[in-house]
């Protein structure tokens, strides 16, 4: 009897068009290494990858249908569910497309956007801890991992606090916030800035220079600038392979241009420009970058934009929200790369005639046949971890 | 370089490939004859003062019964000179049929085969036109307007 796996997600490859030195594995979707319901399909020639066949869709829930029959402001706590270790980010994304659509993006009060920046940096740095710690846990390294989820859980804890929930937070609204900060937020940041300076610097000198972790991930998984860009790649990966593109600097939306940070690109320190430890080197760097982004927030929060008693986030938001008819293609920097959401607008109803969200995971995770095939099979995890996808948002 | 240089580029090119244009769009769309996008994009990409190099995204959109039409949405985006543009070609929705784009911009092929798997778009020349997302033995197309979801899936049920 056929099975009901060859039915519904059959192979790509079949064992009679194999050579005989080959050999097909099977790799998820319930495997550690894949970072979530990730299944390879990995054709082998002993320890050499000949190619490898992502198979997604495992946890597909409907994002774009749904958004279909939802109201804007509903919509966004699915989007939380998509990247969900960088929820602020997508939420954000989101509400700068329909905050567009709606023209009030320019009378977002600068506190409000300020403290937007604020939480979506915190939560860059959660999601690059998570990308980095995972990564170590991936070739061999369990210490890093646990000192990273212990910081990491500071930022969750204080995200929390603002808005109510440790990760999927719904706290960035169509024209303004849930709430503004609660008292003494921006002191909190401030010192867990200060705690986290050398603690960022013990992952660097534990993991990042590690001769152990160079030269298990130095030369490997090499991924060429022009392919990159050939392949839609955004983010780190692409500033990894030496191209400084980040959309925080080029689009310069909300009050990114006002802030003074640096965009650290891949070098090839320890190998090639664009190798696995070029990824991680750059997301390392981009959480001192976010902390420099952090106190100049903090700064500007705690002075020209302090809290007041009249000041209330929620005076922009609209009571019914119902966009002219357009189409609208808006897109952020995401701590995995350039998120965009495409809306169509019928300008009858609140609801979106179609939504369609570009995750920066799904177009990353499609160079990975590409950039394998040819690597030793060990090294096809340390591919897969320095790619930094959520499958959350890959499959949406 | 404007909207209006790089219609006029095209039109030069190609006469008769664009049949309109959408300016409230952001970013300003172009609408395209589908028989001729593929030369369009490859004219797009290739063209030292356009350079369009990167594809952000690919949408399918079915526009209802009533229109009895389906659309392709490609947002293209260059990096060297920071340009936004957006192509759309308007397929029957009987047939919706357009070329791919995926020899051009390799990431197109997981959007196509995206835009395949949810709406039943058809891309020719893709060099590998399979469900993404959904099981292989899936029926219809959900993101169509007039879905209607099956009874019954390897007798779990779907409906609720």
């Amino acid at each position: 009897m056929e099975s009901l796996l060859t039915k519904s997600e059959p192979l790509k490859y079949k064992e009679a068009d194999l050579r005989t030195e080959e050999m097909l594995i099977n790799i998820g979707p319930q495997h550690p290494a894949t970072h979530g319901v990730l299944r390879l399909e990995v054709v082998t020639d002993g320890e050499i990858v000949v190619d490898v066949v992502p198979h997604l869709g495992y946890l597909h829930r409907c994002f774009e249908k749904h958004a279909e029959a939802l109201s804007y402001n509903q919509v966004i706590p699915y989007t939380d569910r998509m990247d969900y270790v960088a929820a602020m980010n997508n939420e954000w994304a989101f509400v700068m497309g329909v905050e567009r659509m709606l023209g009030i993006e320019k009378d977002i009060p600068p506190r409000v956007e300020y403290i937007r920046v604020l939480v979506a940096e915190l939560n860059r740095i959660a999601s690059h801890f998570v990308a980095i710690g995972t990564y170590g846990l991936d070739i061999g390294a369990f210490t890093p991992f646990l000192w990273m989820m212990r910081d990491r859980e500071h930022i969750l804890r204080m995200l929390e606090w603002a808005s109510g929930a440790r990760m999927l937070y719904n706290y960035i609204w169509v024209g303004g916030l849930f709430y503004d900060l609660p008292v003494g937020f921006e002191e909190r940041s401030q010192e867990f800035v200060d705690y986290l300076k050398p603690k960022l610097k013990d992952t660097e000198d534990l993991l990042i220079s590690n001769k152990i972790f160079i030269e298990r991930t130095a030369d490997v998984g090499v991924l060429d600038r022009d392919l990159a860009i050939n392949y839609g790649i955004t983010g780190p990966m692409l500033r990894a392979s030496g191209l400084a593109f980040d959309l925080r600097k080029v689009g310069g939306y909300s009050v990114y241009n006002q802030l003074d940070f640096e965009i650290p690109v891949g070098e090839g320190k320890m190998g090639s420009i664009g190798d696995c430890w070029d990824r991680n080197w750059v997301r390392y760097q981009e959480c001192w970058e976010s902390i420099k982004i952090i106190e100049q927030c903090v700064a500007k929060l705690q002075g020209d934009f302090k809290r007041t008693k009249e000041f209330d986030p929620r005076v922009l938001v609209p009571k019914k929200i119902r966009p002219k008819a357009q189409d609208l293609y808006v897109r952020a920097e995401n701590p995995k790369g350039e998120l965009g959401f495409f809306f169509r607008a019928d300008g009858r109803s609140d609801q979106p005639f179609r939504c369609k969200a570009r995750g920066p995971s799904f177009c990353n995770l499609s160079v990975l046949p590409e950039i394998s095939r040819g690597c030793m099979l060990a090294d096809l995890f340390a591919i897969v971890g320095s790619l930094d996808f959520v499958m959350g948002e890959v499959d949406r | 370089m404007q909207f209006e240089e790089i219609k006029s580029l095209i039109i030069e090119k190609f006469p008769g490939s664009i049949v309109g244009e959408d300016l409230v769009a952001t970013p300003s769309t172009l609408k395209v004859e589908p028989k001729h996008l593929y030369k369009v994009c490859e004219f797009l990409h290739a063209n030292e003062k356009t350079y369009f190099d990167s594809l952000s995204s690919l949408t399918g959109i079915d526009r209802g019964t009533e229109e009895n039409l389906m659309e392709v949405v490609y947002h293209l985006y260059s990096i060297p000179y920071d340009l936004h543009l957006a192509l759309s070609v308007e397929l029957s929705r009987k047939q919706p049929t357009v070329d791919s784009v995926t020899a051009i911009w390799r990431g197109a092929n997981w959007h196509e085969r995206e835009a395949y798997d949810l709406l039943g778009i058809q891309f020719n020349n893709h060099p590998d036109l399979r469900r993404i997302l959904l099981p292989e033995d899936w029926d219809g197309f959900p993101l169509r307007k007039d879905y209607q979801e099956q009874e019954n899936y390897h007798d779990i049920k779907v409906k609720y």
